[in-house]
């Protein structure tokens, strides 16, 4: 008898049929992803986890004998009612069959999966794109890396690809046909093993051969510079692997803890999306009143603050940080502004100024929401005026910026409204926006 | 005290833990009672101690150690995998293929105990049975069975690569659809009808005949 410890095979074997389920449900899992992250808070909206799909979106199909239907007869022994060979006529129809088993016993229930963490963003961020102008500086031109690109017959010694050199050598040696140190060896020896005068003949012809043999050993060298090979490397400019991202919020009394919620979701989906693309994401908080200053998260979101509403002054201030800590060559910044919508009249010149030649440049893109009471309802037939910043903003996206502006209301409004954002579209309609 | 004991009054083991020594014993102790007492004709046993997952994977390829891909396989195992993991479902304590030698899956988180009922159970009365059985015998074939699963998962790996994944995987789920209805196997007697009736009557009354001894 054998005893085998399987445990210690690897895991993962049923990790393809595994894709393959996931691929054919595809449609359904992203929906119920959808509907799952509606539910859970959004702070661990990327945390993977169960979603339930519905049993008949996966179902197998098989033939069997069906449970009802057809045409049955049944024979059934009498008894104090009938006796056999009376036919009993068919029970009204809505009666039903009563209770039926499941054909194969196994009930199909909604079917529960569970998502690991990466499948679950996959599919939550899916089809969104970092927008193509994004590409600006993704590579570092300073900094490079070094990749192998195959083989060189040039290279400093420490590259020496002793395989590959090898392997050219033999591949000469055979087809040049040198001999092998064997073959010297064997005619040695049997020059050796001939004694007697009568061998003379053939002594004489091994011993030519012997000699014809050597002189082409040392005429094809055992390794040739022609063999010779280094391994290649290729330089290859350094990606930006990390990036910034600024989240200025209006914290002036207009906004309300609704607004703050909302702004506060988007951020967090910005930044889920962000950790994706980047290995490395730092986050900004500024929060302005008429005066603005960077913050932790905890008081970025919690400390209430009052006072007047002076955009300029929060874009000031991430200039500041930009200056001082994220210099534009290292870094990939993007900006997420969150606000009401109010700002001081006079400011709103200054804003735009401070956007197009400051700000805008030095960033990667630049999303403006605007957040807007819950309870709030319009009449129908009544336009709503837009307020000061949209007003302001929507004369900058004209001009083509790297700068993209959506108005929420209510929570649900969100992921849309972020999905919208950072749809892939081509690089015209970015532009058109 | 226990040093005085010979080997054969040992107890096989004395703890739930169990390890490869103690199973070999207890299968040797097995192997006495079920060949050479009861007369068992088996397949040499091959056992393999396996994990959750493991059993997982075996559930979802219908138990067969090696098998062609497809979607439901992966559905299969995350249902399983999910309603072990909410504790609404044990998993089997072995699984046994029928197969020369017999492979014989056995959980690690059995006892003892349970690895001796396991082994009995499925290494020696299984066995027997899909050695003896005339269906088994019939219909089943234990020398080439892994050779031939092997053979069907790299078929259908070549037939992806030459058709495309989709092409075949519709295939799959037709075939899928009759698995059910694999095999024939209860034929019924047929009824005779008149011909082969007058022929049985021919032969018997030739028989007959033939053994006809006019003495009696």
């Amino acid at each position: 008898m054998h005893i085998v410890d399987r445990r210690l095979n690897p895991s993962g074997k049923n990790l393809a049929n595994r894709q393959r389920f996931m691929r054919r449900a595809k449609s359904q899992i992203r929906k119920a992803v959808h509907e799952s992250s509606a539910s859970r808070s959004i702070k661990d909206a990327d945390a993977g986890g169960e979603v339930v799909l519905p049993a008949q979106g996966v179902h197998e199909p098989s033939f069997r004998r069906s449970g009802s239907g057809g045409i049955r007869d049944h024979l059934l022994p009498g008894n104090k009612e009938y006796i056999a060979g009376d036919t009993i006529p068919r029970p009204p129809s809505g009666g039903g069959g009563g209770s039926e088993g499941s054909p194969d016993g196994e009930g199909e229930d909604d079917f529960r999966f569970a998502l690991s963490r990466d499948e679950f963003v996959d599919l939550f961020l899916e089809d969104l794109e970092l927008p193509d102008l994004a590409k600006r500086r993704v590579v570092n031109a300073d900094a490079v890396v070094f990749h192998r690109a195959g083989y060189s017959v040039n290279g400093s010694p420490a590259n020496l690809a002793l395989m590959r050199t090898v392997r050219n050598s033999l591949s000469r040696r055979i087809a040049l046909h040198r001999p092998k140190p064997e073959e010297l060896q064997a005619l040695r020896d049997e020059i050796a093993a001939l004694d007697g005068p009568e061998d003379e003949a053939r002594r004489l012809v091994l011993e030519e051969e012997l000699a014809r043999k050597q002189r082409r050993t040392g005429l094809i060298p055992y390794i040739d510079p022609l063999d010779v090979r280094y391994r290649r490397f290729e330089a290859t400019p350094k990606p930006v692997a990390q990036a910034v991202m600024f989240c200025l919020m209006d914290v002036s009394g207009s906004m309300t803890e609704h607004m703050k919620d909302l702004a506060k979701r988007f951020y967090v989906l910005l930044y889920i999306f962000l950790k994706r693309r980047y290995k490395n994401v730092e986050v900004v908080f500024v929060r302005h009143t008429h005066q603005a200053s960077e913050v932790d998260e905890e008081t970025f979101f919690n400390s209430p603050e009052t006072g007047g509403t002076v955009v300029s002054t929060a874009l000031e201030e991430m200039q500041r940080v930009i200056d001082e800590r994220y210099s534009p060559d290292n870094w990939n910044i993007y900006a997420a502004q969150a606000s009401d919508g109010d700002n001081t009249a006079s400011d709103n010149d200054k804003t735009a100024a401070l956007l197009t030649r400051v700000i805008l440049p030095a960033c990667q893109y630049y999303a403006y929401l605007e957040v807007g009471r819950d309870s709030e309802h319009f009449p129908p037939g009544f336009i709503r005026r837009d307020s000061d910043l949209w007003q302001t903003y929507s004369g900058i996206i004209r001009t083509g910026a790297p700068m993209a502006m959506r108005k929420v209301g209510h929570r649900r409004d969100i992921y849309p409204v972020f999905r919208e954002l950072f749809a892939k579209k081509q690089r015209g309609e970015v532009a058109a926006e | 005290m226990s040093t005085t004991l010979d080997r054969a009054e040992r107890p096989m083991f004395e703890s739930a833990d169990w390890s490869f020594e103690t199973i070999q014993r207890c299968n040797d102790e097995i192997h006495k009672i079920a060949v050479d007492e009861l007369g068992l004709d088996i397949y040499p046993n091959q056992i393999e101690v396996i994990g959750t997952e493991q059993m997982l994977d075996a559930y979802s390829s219908i138990g067969m150690p090696l098998f062609y891909k497809h979607w439901s396989f992966g559905k299969h195992f995350a249902r399983n995998e999910a309603m072990y993991q909410a504790g609404m479902q044990g998993l089997a304590y072995e699984i046994v293929i029928n197969s020369n030698p017999c492979i014989s899956y056995i959980m690690e988180e059995n006892t003892a105990t349970m690895q001796t009922l396991v082994i009995a159970h499925a290494a020696y009365g299984h066995n027997h049975f899909f050695k003896n059985n005339y269906l088994f015998q019939q219909w089943t074939d234990a020398n080439g069975i892994l050779d031939y699963l092997e053979f069907a998962r790299d078929y259908i790996m070549s037939c992806e690569e030459r058709y495309g994944e989709a092409a075949v995987e519709r295939l799959l789920d037709a075939a899928h659809a009759l698995m059910s209805h694999a095999v024939h196997k209860y034929p019924r007697p047929r009824t005779n009808d008149l011909r082969s009736e007058e022929k049985r009557e021919r032969e018997r009354r030739e028989h007959d005949e033939k053994v006809f001894n006019d003495l009696w």
